[in-house]
């Protein structure tokens, strides 16, 4: 009998946790993500891991960031307004370098918003909602099966550039059932680099590794080290020093920023011939990829791009995307966060529309069709 | 027939209408198929009107949801108020017992079973009036096989109550269907 399984894609994420070796999450439960947190539930006793349910948002960061810290893969999930809460320590994990994972499964806002429907606001706030010059890794799946590999890559991307990452599913694909058959994939699991010289050699904020990324010790493991918020030294203590400063704060971004090709992932659907260029991620790129295919049939030159990393913004590949198009059209479940982030960098030439919907539900195909057929 | 099943299921909270169109969409995916399975989440699931959704398609599927539905279940007065009115052309509409008998739906093919009636008269049990309806539906759409809704079937229910679900669904399939 068939292998395939109908699966939830807040089921997947948290598969995917269990296969990228996460074995700590602390959570406080909220809906649309509340699934992720049962499923962990169940699944991270017996494996040997830890479940904490935490009394809020905050101190949900606080651990999973202590955890990490003493080397395990550690996560936690929330919507918009436990976001909202946690940026405070996600800068915190941003400038002691901590690796974690924070699934965020968008619904409507500001505020507590439509608890039970679906939105793609969190796009500026997973970049910029926290204080202070810094860079974010977030991922926008479109899929049950690619929640689950994205997840992977998530906690990937928290290890290799010890940074937190952020997985910004919706409600639609959080709340979503479809095939799910990973039995034959292979996965990378990539764990952060960990020093190897004498303890007291260690130097826990190296700003000379080559890429950028400094070994990380395990608490308890006999490196002792200082983490702190405050700015500091290589060595982990306080500096107000000018030049001590201007380096681990410019490095901080610079080793996410330069690695952009490495990092950012893109779907392309009909690009080559293409006048109309879509921009869509997450739940909203089905509906653009199913106007692309309609359009098509009608022989209208339409294709997709879809953008699987939404930070860091890869400039150049976008803009090479818009150059020459006869409009470009960003549909997302929001204003025009991430249209914003379209327009800064296309051609001067280049109608950048937005198509936004804020009222809880998906953008349809049809709407996408239209929007087409209005630019041409 | 449909290539594409655009289906959606309504009903009142409690009826097991999500649970059913998780049986469905699992059963048609074993089949072979593409399927996505979608709910509204909200007040509705504490009563009221409730719904899912299933699309089922030998392509792939991309927009998830149903906007109009090429067949529809209704399982309670209320959710036929809400949905019949929003029926593809040439669609199917599956009406439990005599919800909606005065009602008129052109060129739609509207077809009646006693659903619940079977689920606690025939079966003792009216919580397995929606995998009766999926008897029902699938006797007149044939839309998956009957070897991958028991395999789905096994899949969703626990042992004890898996032979009750089973007898549901061949229950359904053996009903006293009539068209409209």
């Amino acid at each position: 009998m068939s292998k395939v399984r109908l699966v939830q894609g807040n089921e997947a994420c948290a598969l995917g946790a269990i296969a990228a070796k996460a074995t700590f999450y602390a959570g406080y439960p909220i809906t649309p993500s509340t699934e992720v947190a049962e499923y962990m539930s169940t699944m991270l006793p017996p494996r040997g891991g830890k479940f904490l349910q935490m009394e809020d948002e905050i101190a949900s960061m606080g651990a999973i960031i202590g955890a990490a810290c003493t080397g395990l893969k550690a996560f936690t999930a929330t919507s918009g307004p436990g976001f909202s809460l946690m940026q405070e320590l996600l800068g915190y994990a941003v400038i002691t370098e901590v690796p974690i994972v924070i699934v965020d499964v968008q619904r409507p806002g500001p505020s507590t918003g439509l608890p039970t429907l679906s939105a793609q606001g969190d796009i500026q706030q997973a970049r910029f909602g926290t204080h202070g010059d810094h860079s974010v890794i977030a991922l926008a799946p479109s899929s049950v099966m690619e929640t689950y590999f994205e997840t992977i890559n998530a906690f990937n991307l928290a290890e290799k550039y010890r940074n937190p990452v952020v997985l910004l599913l919706d409600e639609e694909i959080g709340h979503l059932r479809e095939r799910f058959d990973v039995e034959d994939e292979a996965v990378e699991i990539i764990d952060r680099k960990r020093p190897t010289c004498p303890p007291q050699e260690y130097i826990p904020y190296d700003n000379n590794e080559p890429d950028g990324v400094p070994l990380m010790a395990d608490f308890g493991a006999g490196y002792r080290y200082h983490v702190t918020g405050l700015t500091h030294n290589e060595k982990g203590f306080y500096t107000s020093k000018l030049p001590e400063v201007d380096a681990s704060i410019r490095r901080l971004t610079s080793k996410i920023e330069d690695h952009v090709n490495e990092i950012a992932t893109f779907e392309e659907i009909e690009l080559e011939d293409c006048e109309v260029l879509l921009i869509a991620y997450g739940s909203v790129a089905r509906s653009a990829q199913e106007a692309v295919m309609e359009l098509r049939e009608q022989g209208v030159k339409v294709g997709l791009l879809r953008p699987i990393t939404i930070w860091p913004f890869h400039d150049q590949r976008i803009k090479a995307a818009c150059t020459g198009k006869k409009a470009v059209i960003v549909p997302e479940m929001n204003l025009g966060q991430y249209a914003r982030e379209v327009e800064r960098v296309a051609p001067a030439d280049t109608p950048v529309c937005t198509l936004t919907r804020v009222d809880g539900e998906m953008i349809e195909p049809a709407q996408i069709v239209a929007k087409v057929k209005e630019v041409l | 027939m449909a290539q594409s099943w655009k289906i959606r299921l309504s009903g009142t909270g409690g009826q097991g209408i999500i649970r059913g169109a998780m049986i469905l969409a699992e059963a048609a995916l074993i089949d072979g198929k593409n399927a996505t399975q979608s709910q509204v989440y909200g007040p509705e699931s504490r009563g009221g009107s409730t719904r899912s959704e299933v699309n089922i398609s030998d392509k792939q599927i991309f927009f998830p949801k149903v906007v109009t539905p090429n067949i529809l279940l209704t399982m309670s007065h209320e959710a036929y108020q809400k949905y019949s009115g929003n029926i593809e052309q040439g669609g199917i509409l599956v009406l439990d017992g005599d919800i909606g008998k005065d009602g008129q739906h052109e060129g739609i093919d509207v077809y009646c079973a006693p659903v619940t009636v079977i689920a606690r008269e025939q079966l003792g049990n009216e919580m397995c009036a929606n995998v009766v309806a999926l008897g029902v539906i699938n006797s007149i759409t044939h839309m998956v096989s009957d070897e991958s809704m028991e395999e789905s079937l096994r899949r969703n229910f626990k042992a004890s109550i898996f032979e009750l679900n089973l007898k549901a669904y061949k229950a359904g399939l053996q009903a006293i269907i009539q068209k409209r």
